[in-house]
Order: structure tokens, then sequence, then C-alpha cells
């Protein structure tokens, strides 16, 4: 455990990637709506999901 | 009907189970079957998601849209930089840490000044949270009874401080259980996580029923939104609001691990490092759920109430009511109470840890020692303690509630306090990585830090409330504008949370890195530093024990031990640890240094570090270490590593010096035998003339009776060897001078054409006799070089009588050549006799080495001439050799630099 | 019948002192001027003393010492070492070599007629 493991290096990447998918400017690009629901709602809950989901399948894969 | 018999009965039904749930999860873990499992660890996370979460997200999402979402946002990102956060868990686990201040305090030295700061500056920041919980709890009772129908205070009593003391009860129930003190509270844990669920659950339904059942689904109700302009600047994602956002991502992702509560749930009670990988994705996704219908629920509450007047910080409470969906409410209202509820004891217990730890040890320690060592049994002092700090605390928030009512105050605490907290950040983390972080710079940031986050953020919190005067706020402090105290320094258009969260870390930052490059860290400091930098890199054990010494006895630690934790549980530890060292027995257990760090590291665990510290030093004779050896102990590998490379660089060093003390040995010896030769080659030389004359006077002397013929030959001959002697003596005397460097030279300005006609024509005569041929090729004038002539002429007739006696009389034929070339004379004295081998024209110029192997005129040359001739021709400046080949005669040749033209 | 001795030196005067000093005590003189023709001497004129120079070109006195004491025919001839080098390293030099006798230049020419005398006996 001398170096950080490859699971603890990847979900600091996915952390690292998450600031600038959540933060301005980009969060401003999704515009208009999809079933009534603005695009921006929509933007902010799926990469949140996204991020989660592959936090989930990396955090989770056998192996450290 | 919601009667307030019914609520409260409810509510107290609700805490009991809770409070079933703690005592099952600490039944299970005194049974050493632990019910904290990864799941339950990271649905305890949620202890982040308050009332304020419950409550006031869909408040504030009525006023600022989707910017609510950052303060879930930032703890998803901060929890995916594992590696910091297992770090972080490793370290407490190892030291035993108990909370945030011991952490930081343990990792600048085991200060109790450092420990007492950080908890000072939490509980300062944090009460005023506590109070906005109880304000939660208190509105959200205000509302249900007003729907229904019970508008004055049912208990006769202040509602609010009622449930400060049913917390408080619970509180100490929940953390102060055990009657030995230890930093764990696997019941707690599981109670809170349960709360997690029930809130998370109480919520969603509320979204539910609000979205589907109120109105039309999420498509619904944006498209009401959308078509009212005011309502759908709430969807704009607004570029004004771009620096606000990112503020609160990072400040939320530094609460999510600092704020007390959250360092207590997520470093301080988990079990197993591995639990992290659970927590990483699932406390997120709780987080994303309990947000999803956070803006469905402003807007559904807006459109609804439309021009109502009702608090959008009830809209959870009163949108089912206003459809008469009581039973939904009841359980929104035990959400809110849960999620206050849950905050409040873990809150209050890690704080009341801190309290009692970090400032009532170090006083009771101080002030009252002689009376603690007199008390057996310590413990439950400790329990009391902390029992009355959790009361203090709870009533310094409902304290502060009672003063802050509807005020600005309580509604902004939520981001103040997190402000607050940042404040750790640089100390904690830089703690972690950097070890040149001291003590005084923890100090000076932390404090920079604090004032700063006072300044400009809580007391203007309390302008805004009115409690004090604004003046500083508005004009600057003393009417100075660039102290303003929300635009510092004339840094505006900036919201105050990011105004604040700029300026305090910058003082903060800046102090702590600044003051700590320029203090010197004391041997406690130093040594904790790499334990704290260094925990990922193997056991530190043996480094652990290495760095104390001292004598004690097992009995003064045992009872120690007995007296903080407990008689019971300090022996359970001891037989635990006996048993990893091998011994049957704890009384068999040696009282060395590592004996005293497991008991430290166990006293810790009770007291925190700093104060454990403090008493074992009570009980043992330390050693003081000096910075130096620990620093030397640390960084043995490095060390050693150091020491090789010194070493080798030493053996090199050596190596060298013995080469070069052979090599001058060797050169000493070689001139003391050329010396010696020296000595006993003159000696020959000197003896040889000797011998004859002396056996021939002798003969002389004798025997009257010689004839005059022999007489006569023998007398030349003594004649002669007398003078070969006194040449011999004064060559020898000429070459000591110019070799010690005392010869006399008279320099000046010499026609060197001159010196060779002259020196030619002094020896003409002994050419003619001999039949030598001389003849010069010599300019008329000059060449004009810088030398003594005496000397130069010296050379010269050296030069020309060895060529006289080595040509033949027959044919022999010298010749001499001054020319000038570049910069320097050259003259050549060349003859055409036998011709010398290239090793002879090397030694021709050794003393004593005479040219030739006959006996021809031997007594004339001393073998000195021509060491002579070199000495001076050097000494010039110049040089002398010669070029030869056998049967083809020999050319000496020697060069005398010309004086450098004058500008 | 007188005895023989050869003189090897290469210094002229010395070679005629010694042999101006040997002839007048009577006995049978012959000259070298350096180690080879010392050699060549010894076996021609079959001297029964040496009087031999140790700083000689071509060969040494100690070289040739060497040579004539290999020689087991030669057994009976007495060698005499002259030398101007007052070393003592030098004196022990030539009496492991072989030498009979030996002697530091200048010399008293008494003492050495003496010696050689009592070498060959005829004292």
């Amino acid at each position: 455990m001398k170096r950080a493991s490859p699971t603890r290096q990847r979900l600091s990447a996915l952390g690292l990637i998450g600031v600038p998918l959540l933060t301005y400017p980009l969060i401003t690009l999704p515009e208009g709506s999809l079933a009534g629901i603005p695009a921006a709602y929509l933007y902010l809950f799926g990469v949140w999901a996204g991020l989660i989901l592959i936090a989930a399948l990396v955090a989770e894969s056998k192996g450290k | 009907m919601l009667s307030g018999w019914f609520v409260a009965l409810l509510s107290a039904a609700y805490l009991a189970l809770l409070f079933a749930v703690a005592r099952f999860g600490d039944a299970r873990a005194d049974n050493g079957r632990s019910i904290i499992s990864a799941n339950v660890y990271a649905l305890s996370l949620a202890v982040y998601c308050t009332s304020w979460t419950f409550f006031g997200s869909v408040g504030r999402a009525t006023s600022g849209g989707l910017s609510f979402l950052t303060i879930y946002i930032g703890p998803t990102l901060m929890l995916l930089c594992v590696g910091t956060i297992v770090k972080m868990i490793r370290i407490s686990k190892t030291y035993r840490i108990t909370s945030i201040a011991d952490f930081i305090a343990s990792r600048y030295g085991k200060s109790q000044m450092l420990a007492g700061l950080v908890t000072v500056i939490a509980v300062i920041g944090v009460v005023p949270y506590i109070a906005l919980q109880l304000k939660a709890v208190a509105a959200s009772l205000d509302v249900l009874f007003e729907q229904s129908g019970h508008a004055e205070i049912f208990w006769g009593l202040d509602s609010t401080f009622l449930i400060a003391v049913i917390l408080a009860l619970f509180t100490i129930l929940f953390g102060t259980r055990h009657l030995d003190a230890t930093e764990r509270h696997e019941g707690m844990v599981a109670a809170i996580a349960f709360e997690s669920v029930v809130k998370l659950v109480a919520f969603m339904a509320v979204g539910l029923f609000v979205t589907y059942g109120m109105f039309g689904g999420l498509g619904d109700l944006f498209q009401r939104a959308t078509a009212s302009p005011e309502l759908g600047r709430l969807l704009q994602m607004d570029e004004t609001r771009a620096g606000t956002w990112t503020t609160l991502i990072l400040l939320s992702g530094l609460a999510i691990i600092l704020l007390p509560r959250q360092f207590q749930i997520i470093v301080v009670e988990n079990v197993d490092e591995s639990h992290l990988k659970r927590a990483v994705w699932l406390f997120p996704l709780y987080l994303l759920l309990i947000n999803i219908f956070v803006l469905p629920l402003a807007i559904g509450g807006l459109v609804f109430f439309d021009g109502q007047g009702v608090n959008p910080d009830t809209f959870v409470l009163t949108l089912p009511l206003a459809r008469g969906a009581e039973a939904l409410a009841l359980l929104a209202f035990i959400g809110g109470l849960s999620a206050a509820t849950g905050m409040v004891i873990v809150e209050t217990i890690a704080l009341s840890t801190m309290v009692c730890n970090d400032l009532a040890m170090p006083l009771l320690l101080r002030s009252r020692w002689l009376q603690l060592a007199k008390r057996q049994d310590l413990s439950g002092l400790l329990i009391g303690i902390r029992r009355a700090a959790i009361a203090l605390i709870l009533l310094l928030g409902y304290i502060y509630f009672r003063a802050a009512g509807e005020a600005y105050a309580l509604v902004g605490i939520g981001l103040i306090s997190f402000s607050a907290v940042a404040q750790f950040a640089p100390v904690l983390f830089g703690g972690m990585y950097w070890k040149q972080g001291t003590r005084a710079g923890a100090a000076a940031g932390l404090m920079a830090g604090f004032i700063v986050w006072l300044y400009t953020l809580l007391l203007p919190s309390f302008a805004k409330s009115g409690w004090i005067g604004n003046g500083f706020v508005e004009q600057g402090l003393f009417g100075v504008e660039w102290l303003k105290a929300q635009a510092l320094f004339g840094l505006s258009g900036m919201d105050e949370i990011s105004h604040c969260l700029w300026w305090s870390m910058f003082a903060n930052i800046g102090s702590y890195i600044v003051v700590s490059l320029n203090s010197t860290p004391d041997a406690v400091e130093a040594s904790q530093a790499e334990r704290f930098v260094d925990i990922m890199r193997h056991g530190r054990r043996d480094a652990d024990a290495r760095l104390w010494r001292g004598k004690t006895s097992l009995g003064a630690v045992v009872e120690l031990l007995e007296r903080f934790l407990g008689v019971a549980r300090a022996r359970q530890q001891l037989q635990a640890y006996a048993e990893t060292r091998g011994h049957a027995d704890w009384r068999e257990l040696p009282a060395d240094a590592e004996f005293v760090h497991f008991a430290e590291v166990e006293l810790a665990g009770a007291i925190g570090s700093a104060s454990a510290r403090v008493m074992v030093a009570s009980v043992v004779q330390e050693e003081d270490l000096g910075l130096e050896e620990v620093l030397d102990i640390l960084d043995e590998a490095t060390q050693v590593r150091a020491y090789s490379r010194e070493l080798e660089f030493k053996q090199r060093e050596l190596e060298a010096a013995t080469a070069e003390l052979r090599e001058a040995n060797e050169r000493l010896r070689e001139l003391d035998r050329m010396k010696d030769d020296f000595i006993s080659t003159v000696t020959h030389e000197l003896r040889t003339p000797l011998t004859s004359i002396r056996a021939l006077s002798e003969m002389l002397h004798e025997d009257p009776r010689t004839e005059l013929t022999d007489r006569k030959r023998f007398l030349g001959i003594i004649v002669n060897e007398a003078e070969r002697l006194t040449r011999l003596i004064n060559q020898i005397l000429d070459m000591a001078k110019l070799e010690s460097g005392r010869a006399e030279w008279t320099t000046g300005e010499v026609d060197i054409g001159e010196v060779a006609r002259e020196s030619m024509d002094s020896l003409g005569q002994l050419f003619r006799e001999k039949g030598v041929a001389l003849d010069g090729d010599i300019p008329a004038h000059g060449p004009l070089v810088l030398a003594d002539r005496d000397r130069l002429t010296q050379v010269m007739i050296n030069l020309l009588s060895n060529a006289v006696k080595f040509v033949s009389g027959d044919g022999g034929r010298v010749s001499v050549k001054v020319a000038a070339e570049a910069g320097r004379v050259r003259v050549v004295v060349a003859d055409n006799g036998p011709g010398l081998t290239a090793e002879e024209c090397a030694v021709i110029f050794e003393k004593f080495r005479q040219g030739g192997n006959t006996m021809t005129d031997k007594p004339q040359g001393t073998g000195l001439g021509l060491p002579i001739s070199r000495q001076i021709v050097e000494y010039f400046g110049g040089n002398l050799w010669a070029e030869s080949r056998p049967g083809e005669g020999a050319s000496f040749i020697f060069t005398v630099p010309l004086p450098a033209p004058e500008a | 019948m007188a005895h023989k001795i050869l003189i090897v030196d290469d210094e002229p005067n010395i070679v005629i002192s010694l042999e101006f000093l040997m002839k007048k005590e009577g006995f049978e003189v012959a000259v070298a001027t350096d180690g080879e023709e010392a050699l060549a001497k010894v076996a021609a004129f079959n001297p029964d003393l040496l009087l031999l120079d140790v700083m000689m070109p071509k060969k040494s006195g100690f070289e040739v010492c060497e040579a004539l004491r290999a020689d087991p025919t030669r057994s009976g001839l007495l060698i005499v070492m002259l030398t101007a080098k007052g070393r003592d390293t030098e004196v022990a030099k030539g009496l492991a070599i072989g030498a009979d006798a030996y002697v530091t230049k200048p010399f008293s020419t008494k003492e050495l007629v003496v010696k050689v005398k009592e070498m060959l006996g005829v004292a």
C-alpha cells in the first residue's frame, strides 16, 4: 500500500473531471427543455448520476 | 385532527425507536459483532443533511433556483478524493484521534493550545447551527399546530426549550452511555443511519405527493414555472452567480469533512477503511435522491400559495397539510425532526468530546491536578464532564435561538458555519502532506482565518440582525473605507460568503505558510509531522517506540489507564495488547517504550492526544529527545543512506588521500634516494682526485729517493687533481645555489650575439690546439635579451668546451648559430662528433652524468656543466636541450625569450 | 717468484699511483681500465690478487667480482675492492659477494701495502 491504489487514483480522477462538468461555464450550455423538463436540470442531475454510477463501478469492482 | 399529545407521543415513540436501534448497535458492538456495515457507514454520512436540508433547501430554491445543489455537489466531488480520507482515517485510528481538534493538535506536537483554539472556533461556528435545528423543529411544530387549530403553545412551556432538553437527554444517553470513555459510538452510528433513511423516505414521499398528486408531474411543474417570468428565472443558470456557485461547491466540499459531526462520522466512527468504497457512491446517491424534488417542491409551493405569504421553508409541511394529507405531514414532521435530531446528537457529541478533552481536561489537569491524582477512577468524571458539556452546548444553542429568533443571523447560519470550519482546511490538509508546517504556523493560520471570518461574516450577520451597529459594514471600521467588513480593501462585487472565504483563506494559508517557514518545530512536533505525513508508509511502530526514551514502572502506567478508562476496560485492553506481544498475562509486560506508546494511544482515545501526553509524562521519567535526535531516528532510512553515501565518500577521500600520501612518500623517498645518491656521488667525485693526490704525495713523502722524472710527473698529477678538485667544489656550490634559488643574478640587456662571439674568442686557443674548426653564423648586432651576461657566457663556454671535448682532432668541426625567431633567440652549438643516442640526449643533463665512455680528458669534466647550464637558461625563461643521432654529431640548442616589444 | 697483482680502475691517475706503489713493493703488476678488460686480463695474466675499483664503465667492480667468484677455477684469487663511495651498504655488499677486503678511497698507501702483503702471506 505504498502507492495510491489504482482504485483511489481513478476515483480522484473522476472527482477532478467532475469539477469542470458541474461548474460554470459548462453548466450554462444546456438550453431548452426535454419533455417539459429544463435541460439545465436534466444536465446537472444527469452528470451527477453519471459520476455516481462510474464511482460505484470503480469502487465496487473486485480487487484493489 | 392532530392533537398535541398525539404529536408528542409520536415524537417520543420515534425517539424511542432510535434509541432502541442505538442500544441494539451497542449491544452488538459489545459482543464483537458490529452492525456497522459499509451501507450503514454510508448512510450515517447523511447526518450531513440536517433540517437545513430538509426544510431549508426548498426555501433556498425559491430564491436561488438550482444553486442549492452546490451544497451537495461539493461533498460528492470531495468524497471522490478517497486517498485523502483514507489517510485521515489511518492516522486517526493509529493514534486514537477523538475529534478534529485532537487531529490538528496531535499533528502539531500534541498542542493543548491548538486543540483549545480549534475547539473554540468549532463551538463558536457550530452552536448557531445547532440553534437552527432547534428553530426548525419549533417552526415545524408551529406549522402543525397552527394548521390543526392548536394555535397556542400547547405545552404551557416554551416548546423549543423542551425540545432542547429532550435532545440533551437523548444525546447524553446516546453518546455517553458507556462508562468507559472511548471515541467510538457504534449504536449512535446505527441510529443515525436509520434516521437518514427515515428523512429520505419522508422527503421523497412529500416530493412524489406534491409532484404527482397535486400537480401533473415534473413536466407539468416546470412548464408552469416557465410560463411565469418570475419562476422562469429559477430555471436559468445565471452567469453572474458563477463565482458563488464555485465557492459553495468548495465550501461544502470542505464542510463534508471538517464539520465536527462529519469528522466524527467519517473519520472517528469509521470501523473499516474499505467501507469508504461504498460511501463514495452511496452517499452521493442519497444526496441526489433527496434533492430531486427540491426544485419541484419550491415551484409547487410558489404556484400553490401564490401571494399568500407562506414561508417557503415550511413548504414540505404546508403543501401536504393544504391538501389535508395529515399523515404525510406527520411523516414530513418526523423526517424533519429526524434530520434535526441526528445533527444535534452527532454535533453535540463531537463538540462535547472536544470541549471535554481539549478545554476542560487541560484546565482540570492544570488547576486541580493534585486532587485528580487522588481520585482512583476518573472515567466517571470524564463521562460527567462530557454530559455537562452536552447540556451546556444545547443550552447555548437554545440561548442563541432565543436571542436570534427570526433574525438573519439564524437563517444564514448554515453557510456561516461552513465558512468557520473551512478555516481548519489549511492546517488539516497541510498537516497531512507538508512536514514543514509547525505549531506556530498552524496557530497563526487558524487565528488569522478565524478573525477574518469573524469580521467579514459573523459580525456582519449580527449587524444585519440589528444586535450591533452596522457602521463597520456600511462605512468600514472607524470609518475607514477599505475596512468595510464585506468589501475588505475595496474587494466588492462578490457575495458575502465568497468574499469571506477569499480573504479568510488568504489570511489563513498565508499566515500558516509564512509562520511555519519561519519557525522551528520542537522534537514532538517534528516527530508528529513525520508520523502524520508518512502514515501510509510501512508500520511506524518501531519508530514510535524508539522516539521515546525514559523510565517507568508497569504499575504506574496501568494505574493511569485504569483511572481514565475504568478498571474493566483498561484490563481488557491491556490483555489484548499483551497477547499481541506474546505474553499470556498483561502483568508480564515490560515497561518499555512500546508499552508506554500503547498506553498513551489508549489514553488519547479517552482524553485526546494532548492531555494523554501530559498524563503519561506525569508517571514516567522521560528523557528529552532533542529535535535533532528525533529527526535522526525518524529519518533513519534516509540517514542510513546518507551515512553510507558519506562513508563511501569518506572512503574515496581516504583512498585518494592515501594514494596522495603514498605518492608524496614515494616522491620523498625518491628525493631522499636522489639526495643520498647525490651525496654519495659527490663523495665519490671528491674522493677520486683526493685518492690520487694522497697516494702520490705519500709516496713522494716517504721515499725521497724517487727519480726526478717520476717526481715531476707525480707533482704534475697532484697539481691537476687539485685543480679538478677546486673546480668540482666550485661547481657543486654553484649548483647548490642555483637549485636553492640563492644564486645572485644581475639581469640586464645582453647582446647575445656578442656573448657568443666573446665566448668563441676566449676558447679559440683550445680549439686551435686540438685542431678543431670553429665557425659562427651570428648577426652583427643583437639580438638583445634580458639576462645575466656572465651566466650566459658560462652557458656558452660550457657548451663550446663540451663540443671540443667530444669531436676528434682530425676534421673536427664546431659551428655556432645565433638567430632570432618568433619571440625568442635560438642559439645552436653543433658538432660533428660521435653523436648521442636519444636516451643519452636526456641523460646527459642529469648531474654527474658524463658524456661518452672514453677516458678522454676525463679529469676535465665534472658532470655538472650541463645541469648548471640548463638551470641558468631556464631561469631566463628559455630551454636547453640536445638533438643528435649516433654518428651524426650533436647539436646543443638553447633559447631565450626576447623581451616583449614595448608598446 | 713475485706475486702478481692486477689493478683495475678507470681513473688514470689512480692507476698510475697504484701501479707505481705495487711495483715498488716488488709485485708483478698488470692494469685494466674497465670491467670487461679486467676479466680478460684475469684470464691472460692470471693474477694472485685484484685491486678492483667499484665505479667503472661497462662492468662495475661488483659485477667483475661476482663473475670471478662464480668461476671455481679462480677460487684462490684474492680480491680487494676499492671504492670512493664510503657507504656501509657498499662495504657490506662488496663483502657479501665474495671480496676478501674492502678499502675506501682515499687510502693510506702504507696500510694498503701492509694489507696486500698480509693477504698474500709475504709479510
